[in-house]
């Protein structure tokens, strides 16, 4: 019983949208019963460049340094798959020597992204040491990178056909070292997070995403397989090169943050594996398609194409008339549909777990934005 | 022939407008007065079990008429295929399709997205507001008509 006078009532708490905890302009309007969220309510755009409305407006080409800014760290990821699509659209078959190269470069791009989201996630929590850690190794990839891609962090590598230049001695070295030096961190990963008990005791059994609720919100990613469904599109749907190595899809049991947080990690290895096989077995040959139009003018027509990046599916949907810009763009982001499930995890949560949380599911807000 | 497009046309012979293949992708364009009976047999069929919905994408390809469109990207995680569903909407100034929010929970960001860029309304869904532009917005950007900056 409340004393007279006294009634309950929620208040509205912001998160964001400069909140540390958010990685970027997101806002969360979070309805607060005492300390428990009755309601939450994600606020995003703040980052809207229209990038679907630019591609309807420049033709193929032209539109290809955007993709390297949806997600800009899984850049290579989304720079394939534009690659891919129009690939698709004008059936063109890219040269194996160049997949290979696609597939090196985008595979330690994807540690890279694991490695920040890492590291930043680490800092959520409370702890500053690992991120030291991970941007140290983090850093060496992005050298080996560009000397390849020439950037740092918003590729455009890929072309239509293929690349357009080749890898040198002095990078498949440069990947031999990392690949060799990052295997021997894995043991103070586990020291400094995995065994913490800290780190255990916010972690496990917190933020469970069931499997029916990942089907029912479209998550992808290791957000998905987390929860213990294995789908990968570089396996399901094999693309470029992916079909030629061995490697495996780490999944985890309970779907709380702790299993993300294993799966990621163990994909970091499998992303070694794969780029320590694709470098032995680097075919020679071209490294672009011969017949590759000075101007592409793609056939009309409609095509999907998905690739698997850091964070799930992504996905580009072109419609063509037959002009050299294409007639609607339609980008499907994988964070999009996380965030989506984000307002039923924090539901009669604490404050304090909303941000273990929002940071576990490792979403880019300038990609949902887009 | 894809299963999928063989149970469409069996269960719902009216409502198939037409089959297309390209480039290994099929698409089937559907009349939209019943594409949610339309979706929830393609999610629980155990021939199709299209338990996922990767995207909706509100489509405007005016001149043409009808002018305004949905199309749904659908996979399976059981046969490891996909189908592109495209619905084609008959009223030219205020397209209303049927929300498949019931469907799949992750309609409801897509819709929102499509309701907010597009202007496409969808019946029955829970809360379709603006979502990427700001609420005070007035027009829809991506539609063809909508004025492009330094033209």
């Amino acid at each position: 019983m409340l004393e007279p006078g006294i009634e309950e009532k929620t208040f509205v708490l912001n998160l964001g949208p400069q909140h540390p905890s958010t990685h970027g302009v997101l806002r969360i309007l979070l309805e607060m019963d005492g300390e428990y969220i009755a309601k939450a309510d994600p606020v995003i755009g703040y980052g809207h460049r229209g990038h679907e409305h630019m591609a309807e407006n420049r033709n193929y080409l032209q539109f290809l340094p955007n993709m390297g800014r949806v997600d800009y760290l899984h850049a290579l990821a989304y720079n394939q798959c534009w690659c891919m699509a129009v690939e698709k659209l004008l059936g063109i078959t890219v040269p194996e020597r160049a997949e290979f190269i696609r597939v090196i470069t985008n595979e330690l791009n994807r540690i890279t992204s694991h490695l920040l989201w890492f590291g930043a996630y680490l800092m959520d929590l409370g702890a500053f040491t690992p991120f030291l850690y991970c941007f140290d190794d983090r850093e060496h990839i992005l050298d080996l990178l560009d000397r390849v891609t020439g950037s740092r962090l918003t590729y455009c590598y890929y072309r239509f056909g293929g690349v357009p230049s080749d890898i040198d001695r002095e990078f498949i070295d440069g990947c031999f070292a990392f690949i060799d030096r990052f295997r021997s961190r894995w043991k103070d990963y586990d020291n400094l997070v995995t065994k913490n008990v800290i780190f255990i005791n916010r972690t496990k059994g917190v933020g469970i995403i069931t499997p029916e609720m990942a089907l029912k919100y479209g998550i992808t990613g290791p957000n998905l397989r987390g929860s213990g469904i294995p789908y990968d599109i570089r396996k399901s749907e094999p693309y470029s090169a992916y079909p030629l190595f061995n490697f495996e899809i780490p999944i985890g049991e309970n779907g709380d943050i702790f299993d993300r947080y294993v799966v990621r990690l163990a994909e970091m290895e499998q992303s070694l594996r794969i780029v320590e096989q694709a470098l032995v077995k680097l075919p020679n040959g071209p490294i672009m398609a011969e017949k590759v139009p000075k101007r592409i003018k793609p056939p009309a027509g409609e095509v999907y194409q998905a690739v698997e990046t850091a964070r799930g599916e992504f996905g580009i949907y072109i419609v063509s008339q037959g002009e050299v810009k294409p007639y609607r763009v339609k980008l499907r982001v994988p964070s999009f549909a996380t965030l989506s499930f984000f307002p039923e995890m924090a539901k009669d949560n604490l404050v304090a777990d909303a941000v273990a949380n929002l940071g576990s599911i490792d979403v880019v807000i300038p990609e949902i934005d887009r | 022939m894809n299963a999928a497009v063989a149970l469409l046309q069996a269960k719902f012979p009216d409502d198939v407008v037409e089959v297309t293949e390209f480039r290994g992708d099929t698409t089937v364009t559907v009349k939209p007065e019943r594409i949610k009976d339309i979706c929830l047999l393609l999610r629980d069929d155990p021939q199709t079990s299209f338990r996922y919905l990767s995207m909706i994408a509100g489509m405007d390809y005016s001149p043409q008429s009808p002018r305004f469109g949905v199309v749904y990207n659908l996979y399976s995680h059981k046969y490891k295929n996909r189908i592109t569903l495209k619905a084609l909407l008959k009223d030219d100034r205020t397209p209303t399709v049927d929300s498949v929010t019931e469907v799949w929970s992750t309609a409801n960001w897509h819709e929102r997205e499509a309701f907010d860029l597009v202007g496409i309304r969808f019946k029955g869904h829970p809360d379709l507001r603006r979502i990427l532009m700001p609420t005070d917005w007035v027009g829809h950007p991506l539609r063809k008509d909508y004025p492009l900056k330094g033209k």
